[in-house]
């Protein structure tokens, strides 16, 4: 019959263009691989693996290293994963369990179009606005209060790696609220209830039964930020200072990756140094890739527990 | 049946789409440009009236000497902008011509409190050990006793410089190396150079942003950008012994030095000249073409603005406190184009 045939036919292309899709996916990742790799060849000749382990980063003298970038992607994304994943989870139980309805709404809203603004804007803002208030009340305060660390001192600048980590919270925070929030209003209500019957307190039932049920999806939300925050480009180079130094002040000025690849690819004019800074991206590559497989190994723990435990 | 789209359908449209997008007339030529931003402020000027009186359109994207030079060896702009010259041997090996298109200065400008433009004095040595981080803070001995008249606060010193290959830094370090020693030694000159302390901006305007921004600051950047943001200048001893400050006539001054017939290939260099009114880092900031030009239309066009800048855009140039080059440099440039550049084997001027 032409109509089952005219289905039929329908059905090959619907399969052939979503596989066509989802195999693209694959050859561009390849691709990408493969073109950082040829093009950090010059670079991997010439320093090996100790371009991993140097600090040193001068183009007039063609020294490279990846150590202050690496230090400076980690370190500023691990501040704003401290800041972040706290306030995170605590705002989405805020909208999910605590708040009115209505009040729910309006706050997630609020949050949902925090993730809309583009990063430019975060960056300008960051400099212009936020670097001030860091340098006169933020980075003094902490200067007075936790000076005796090795981690607060230093002259206030209000741009650095403390400011760097804050702007990147600010920027990863709604990617993790909004997901969390979705993961919490699927906990099934009869679950929550019987937590209430049997007497727990509000934070109980969040603690044992909401928080618990949804961990899998809230550490999907807390890679998705730290994911973000590992390559965020224009709000970081914005306010992180673009020093390839490594400090132990975290009001110190510093680098990232992306930074410094956006800062300096454009006018890297020797092939060595434009190497290195495509190995740079290598690296990013790389240890994004790592973090993603320690997400994958550990979502498959957790579901072997669960299933294990009913 | 609900009715579906045959596959075709949707390639056919697709296929119209991407036709409709690639058939958009190319209009009369337009010419790109990219490089230092040392003289944008100046480029985007003439740029702008050339613009107004000829209906043509050049384009320049302010993206760093380094880039400049990168991108016309590439190809993908039709002139560089560098402000670093380039030596004659690389220029040959890249097929490049290099002209001047204006003389300019770099001034250190700084973010202190109650400190007002052109107030502070520093020596070429003082002024190289803070830009190494030798001098920690603002009250230290050595300033103090140059500024007796100025009180100073004892506020860490933070140097700001370029974060990309710039040749603003190329001239102020260019500077540094020829009046200290240690400089030399330690640091040495470039596009970019090792800095031993400080943060890093992009282009002009990021160094003067981040002196802006941040208290105790000193950055360096071309003088248009520290009268745009009105940050106060540094007044500096040049190599007559006598402190000067940045205006057109004491950037005249170091230009006047200049021995144009005598630099092959147009290499310049005119930090620390004599003269007891010069004002010590000064540069002249090049432009670069390919001496084989791909099309004589396109060629013509540009070097025709190129033509009227040199005849037309002193006044211009003056306003915005840079020094025209002198019509003697002029005529030998046009030589140069005549001799030097051409199109399919034809000259193209």
């Amino acid at each position: 019959m032409p109509e089952t045939s005219g289905q039929h036919r329908a059905d090959i292309t619907f399969k052939l263009i979503t596989a066509f899709c989802a195999l693209a996916v694959i050859v561009l990742m390849g691709g990408i691989f493969i073109e950082l790799l040829r093009n950090s060849l010059p670079s991997i000749r010439t320093f090996g693996l100790g371009f991993l382990t140097s600090d040193a980063w001068n183009p007039g003298a063609s020294e490279f290293g990846a150590l202050s970038s690496m230090y400076g992607t980690l370190v500023s994304t691990g501040i704003a994963m401290l800041i972040a994943v706290p306030l995170g989870l605590i705002i989405a139980i805020y909208l999910v369990e605590v708040a009115h309805p209505a009040v729910s709404r309006v706050v997630g809203g609020a949050v949902e179009l925090l993730a809309a603004i583009p990063s430019i804007i975060y960056g300008m803002w960051g400099l212009f606005v936020f670097a001030g208030v860091m340098q006169d009340h933020v980075q003094p305060a902490l200067g007075e209060t936790l000076g005796f660390l090795p981690l607060f001192q230093g002259p206030p600048m209000g741009i650095g790696m403390l400011t760097a980590g804050i702007v990147l919270a600010i920027m990863v925070l709604p990617f993790i609220t909004a997901v969390t929030r979705d993961v919490l209003l699927m906990v099934p209500p009869v679950l929550k209830e019987s937590a209430h019957g049997v007497g727990s307190t509000m934070w109980e039932s969040v603690r044992s039964v909401s928080l618990r049920y949804g961990r899998r999806g809230i550490i999907g939300a807390v890679f998705l930020g730290f994911g973000r925050a590992l390559g965020e480009t224009m709000a970081v180079t914005f306010v992180i200072g673009n020093s390839h130094r490594i400090s132990a002040s975290l009001f110190a000025a510093g680098n990232t990756i992306a930074s410094s690849l956006a800062n300096e690819f454009n006018e890297a004019s020797e092939p060595l140094y434009l190497s290195s800074l495509v190995q740079l991206a290598l690296v990013l590559f790389a240890i994004t890739l790592v973090f993603q497989s320690v997400a994958h190994v550990w979502f498959g723990k957790l579901q072997q527990m669960e299933t294990g435990q009913r | 049946m609900p009715m579906r789209y045959s596959p075709s359908a949707v390639v056919v449209l697709c296929l119209l789409a991407v036709m409709l997008v690639a058939t958009v007339a190319p209009a009369a030529p337009t010419i790109n440009g990219a490089g230092a931003t040392f003289p944008e402020p100046i480029y985007a000027l003439w740029m702008s009236k050339y613009y107004e009186l000829n209906g043509v359109k050049i384009n320049y994207q302010g993206i760093g000497s380094s880039g400049g030079i990168r991108q016309i060896e590439a190809g993908t702009v039709d002139f560089g902008g560098s402000d670093a010259p380039m030596k004659a041997p690389d220029l040959a090996e890249s097929g490049l011509m290099q002209f001047p298109m204006v003389v300019g200065g770099v001034v250190p400008i700084v973010n202190l409190e109650g400190v007002a433009p052109g107030q502070l004095k520093l020596s070429p040595g003082l002024l190289a050990e803070v830009f190494a981080g030798e001098i920690m803070y603002w009250d230290d001995p050595a300033i103090r006793n140059l500024n007796p008249d100025i009180k100073l606060p004892h506020k860490a010193v933070t140097v700001v410089h370029r974060a990309e290959g710039s040749g603003t830094t190329w001239i102020f370090t260019n500077y540094l190396d020829k009046v200290s020693a240690k400089w030399h030694e330690k640091i040495g000159s470039g596009k970019t150079v090792a800095w031993p302390t400080g943060v890093g901006a992009k282009g002009n305007p990021g160094v003067a942003a981040y002196v802006q921004r941040v208290d105790g600051s000193i950055g360096y950047v071309e003088y248009a950008y520290a009268v745009q943001n009105a940050l106060p200048h540094v007044s500096l001893r040049n190599a007559a012994g006598e402190f000067v400050q940045p205006t057109v006539e004491s950037f005249q001054a170091a230009a006047a030095n200049a021995d144009w017939a005598g630099a092959e290939g147009y290499y310049m260099v005119l930090t620390d000249q004599p003269g007891k009114a010069t004002w010590p880092i000064v540069g002249a900031t090049f432009i670069l073409v390919h001496k084989e030009m791909e099309d004589a239309e396109t060629a013509k066009v540009m070097l025709g603005f190129f033509d009227w800048c040199y005849k037309h855009g002193g006044e211009m140039a003056l306003e915005k406190d840079y020094v025209p080059i002198p019509e003697n440099v002029v005529a030998m440039v046009q030589e140069s184009w005549k001799t030097e550049l051409t199109a399919g084997g034809q000259p193209v001027w």
